[in-house]
């Protein structure tokens, strides 16, 4: 059953409102996912405290790093159930998890942020691990 | 901004490895965390030696991208654990 938007909607706007790409139905994610061209990053969000409370955040202070992904876009796991399986076929052979976190270069998966990563971190270490990801797989893309 | 979980630990909600003192080896998310025991929630179990890998070699591929759950809920006593770790420490 998906959540009430009283609690959803807060979550969401966390990474909307720094200009993510809402994916809301599998059309959506496919038709993302087959046109992507340069670099994306993917937010598997989620209601969980325990490791969302410190996603968002860390994604937030991600992207104040010089090298960033082309595209930001994000599906709620619990909610756009639909929109979240298809996304996750993207990266079948990993475990399913939320949080979580994926870049992405051409469509190819090239680093993947799982739960437990993120759980027992700071939102400062989550940044951390992604704006050395950035530099390592995106920095020879154009910046958006 | 997330939820609120009841008092239940500073690992409730944490994906951890508990190790026994026998073959077997659990990662899954903690629930809850008792002198008589620990509860998981979405478990994976390995034995040691299965599929060619140790308990560790599992553990580590495990800290690399997560588990693919066996068990919704497992309960596993506190006198067969030999220790509990976070995952993501690993």
């Amino acid at each position: 059953m998906p959540y009430s938007p009283l609690i959803v909607n807060p979550m969401k706007a966390e990474l909307t409102s720094i200009g993510f790409q809402e994916l809301l139905t599998s059309d959506d994610v496919d038709a993302f996912m087959t046109d992507m061209q340069g670099t994306a990053l993917l937010v598997i969000n989620s209601v969980c405290g325990c490791a969302a409370g410190q996603a968002r955040p860390g994604v937030h202070l991600a992207l104040q790093n010089e090298t960033r992904p082309d595209h930001l876009v994000t599906v709620f796991a619990g909610q756009e159930t639909e929109a979240t399986k298809r996304a996750r076929s993207y990266f079948e052979d990993i475990p399913p998890s939320s949080p979580c976190i994926a870049l992405f270069k051409d469509g190819e998966l090239v680093y993947f942020v799982p739960r437990h990563r993120i759980e027992s971190r700071t939102a400062e270490d989550v940044a951390a691990d992604l704006q050395s990801a950035f530099d390592r797989y995106f920095a020879t893309s154009p910046a958006s | 901004m997330g939820t609120f979980h009841q008092d239940k630990g500073e690992l409730h909600g944490i994906t951890v490895v508990v190790d026994t003192v026998g073959d077997e080896v659990y990662i899954g998310r903690c629930d809850e965390m008792t002198e008589q025991q620990i509860i998981l929630h979405d478990v994976d179990v390995h034995r040691d030696g299965e599929e060619g890998r140790s308990k560790e070699d599992y553990v580590v591929r495990a800290a690399q991208f997560g588990i693919w759950k066996q068990f919704e809920r497992l309960a596993i006593p506190a006198a067969s654990i030999a220790s509990v770790r976070r995952l993501g420490d690993l």
